[in-house]
């Protein structure tokens, strides 16, 4: 209790803060429309009519609870319409860019730790990557894809998740496979272990624990891409297309389902992921303190 | 490893790479015809930043200065200071912790729709999506800075009898900083996606984001490939810029400190 207290209690502030925030904002279109009819609502009646807008400006908690179960459980899995459809369109580009940026961000760690012409080349490249908006290249990324013969926006999606899964990755290999200290390395040098030994029997597993600590950060990151992704690319399914649909048919309810939905998804990937973590520390031994 | 590689090796070797990238880029487009719509060469490109450089300037304006830097300092000033508040009031800090941890987590770029409906197509909506993606970042990293002086310090801050803001001014706010400029950094990236994305969900008809978008379906790709080149560079000098203003401020720090 001492521990879930406080979040309960903060949890349960935003929720008033939301509820407070849609009566305020959505008032003025309902006195508007009372204005309209010539009508003066009493504050039941508006408290009423600003939660149950269908084009509110910001939906109250039960409603956007209410239309992302509308849209998990009561449509047709297979449905246009259905939130689980759209998220596991997401959901694949997403693990398909996860993947693509572990090969990576792993390849790359290996050649900077193992080669310092690597190290000074790539490096500051790695880092730069990263600073370059990936929203500003996602076109280019699909018109490149399709010219090269990819036949759905699967692949420049995935790319795109990629590029921005592979960072973590990369930094957190890196600093794992540098964690031997001199006196670990020392002991091989003893053992007479070539530079192969070095790396297969001690960097690598030294490297482990950063490994899956970065896995977390990456899929999350990885699912910022293949949202972002879905965006400048004229797609017509998963949960950013979702929002962009929302946007142009200026239809708050499916924007804040499909937000809500992201981040449900999220947290679905993440705690799966942290779950891989627990179980592989075990594993390899360790987190016994 | 042995000792510190010289400068010229440090700046000689990305630089070439690529300078390299660019001559093969030049030379498969132009060896292979690639026509201009799937990929421009580089000289291309440069001709066509020539061009256009005043477009290119309204739209760097537009979503540079009034929408990502705007949104950055607001965002970066209000974590900031919701972290110190929160810091105040253990209450807060064992509650809302672990939720602004979990929402740093989540795909806020969603809220752009969100924002564009609220505070209409102008830079106003793009300065609001950076302020929510900046915020969390800033907030988490804070909160972490200001819990990382162990016991001992502040055990010596007591024995000197030091106030809260003392201990807070002297010992924790100089320590938190290596943790504020990692916010920052994550953040100076995070503003440029934020205020471009914005612009994917209705803009005036300036922006880099509207001008990539539009131009794609113009097929006027040369054009695109000079705002990424603008957005590249301004997102590694924003980065840059973050990281000399750490190195300044933090100069104390061992992961600062050179030349042993």
């Amino acid at each position: 209790m001492r521990r879930f207290g406080p979040v309960l209690v903060v949890v349960l502030t935003i929720f008033a803060i939301w509820y407070v925030g849609s009566f305020l904002m959505n008032r003025t279109w309902v006195m508007d429309q009372a204005a309209r009819a010539g009508t003066e609502p009493g504050f039941t009646e508006v408290l009423r009519d600003t939660m149950n807008q269908d084009r509110a400006k910001l939906p109250a908690p039960h409603q956007v609870a209410a239309e992302l179960y509308d849209g998990v459980v009561n449509k047709k899995v297979t449905s246009k319409r259905s939130l689980v459809y759209h998220g596991f369109i997401t959901f694949q580009a997403t693990m398909a860019g996860f993947a693509l940026g572990i090969i990576a961000g792993v390849a790359l760690a290996v050649a900077i730790v193992l080669s310092r012409f690597a190290d000074l080349t790539l490096m500051p490249w790695a880092i730069i990557s990263q600073t370059i908006p990936v929203v500003a290249l996602a076109p280019m990324i699909v018109v490149l894809a399709n010219a090269a013969g990819a036949g759905s926006l699967m692949v420049p999606k995935a790319i795109i998740a990629g590029y921005l899964g592979f960072f973590p990755i990369l930094v957190s290999m890196v600093a794992g496979l540098r964690s031997p200290d001199g006196m670990q390395l020392d002991l091989l040098r003893t053992y007479g272990a070539s530079p192969g030994q070095v790396f297969w029997k001690l960097r690598l597993p030294a490297s482990l624990p950063y490994f899956f600590a970065s896995l977390k950060i990456a899929v999350a990151a990885s699912l910022v891409g293949a949202i972002v992704g879905e965006l400048p690319t004229g797609a017509i399914s998963g949960l950013g297309a979702r929002m962009l649909i929302g946007s142009q048919f200026g239809n708050p309810m499916i924007m804040w389902s499909a937000l809500f939905a992201a981040a449900i998804l999220a947290a679905l990937l993440i705690w799966i992921v942290s779950g891989i973590e627990k179980i592989a520390v075990r594993t390899m031994g360790g987190g016994q303190t | 490893m042995t000792g510190q590689p010289s400068l010229f090796l440090r700046i000689g070797l990305p630089l070439g790479f690529g300078i390299a990238v660019l001559v093969l880029w030049e030379l498969f487009v132009v060896g292979f015809n690639i026509p201009r719509a799937i990929l421009p060469a580089p000289s291309e490109i440069w001709a066509a930043i020539q061009r256009s450089t005043a477009i290119l300037w309204v739209d760097w304006v537009q979503t540079v200065l009034k929408g990502a830097l705007t949104g950055l300092l607001i965002g970066a000033v209000a974590g900031f200071v919701a972290a110190l508040a929160i810091d105040r009031v253990d209450f807060l800090r064992r509650g809302l912790l672990p939720v602004a941890n979990f929402v740093a987590a989540l795909p806020i770029v969603g809220v752009a729709p969100i924002m564009v409906m609220w505070f209409g197509f102008d830079w106003q909506s793009k300065a609001a999506v950076v302020v929510v993606m900046v915020f969390f970042p800033i907030l988490v990293n804070t909160l972490a800075g200001l819990a990382a002086t162990d016991r001992m310090q502040r055990d010596l801050m007591r024995t000197y009898s030091a106030s809260h803001a003392q201990t807070l001014t002297k010992l924790r706010l100089p320590a938190a900083m290596p943790f504020v400029f990692n916010g920052l950094k994550i953040s100076a990236t995070l503003a440029l996606i934020g205020a471009i994305v914005a612009e994917y969900f209705g803009s005036p008809t300036k922006g880099m984001g509207f001008r990539i978008s539009t131009e794609v379906g113009r097929l006027g790709i040369d054009m695109v490939w000079a705002e990424i080149a603008v957005s590249a560079l301004t997102g590694t000098v924003l980065y840059g810029f973050v990281v000399l203003i750490e190195r300044w401020v933090t100069f104390w720090h061992p992961s600062q400190r050179r030349g042993r």
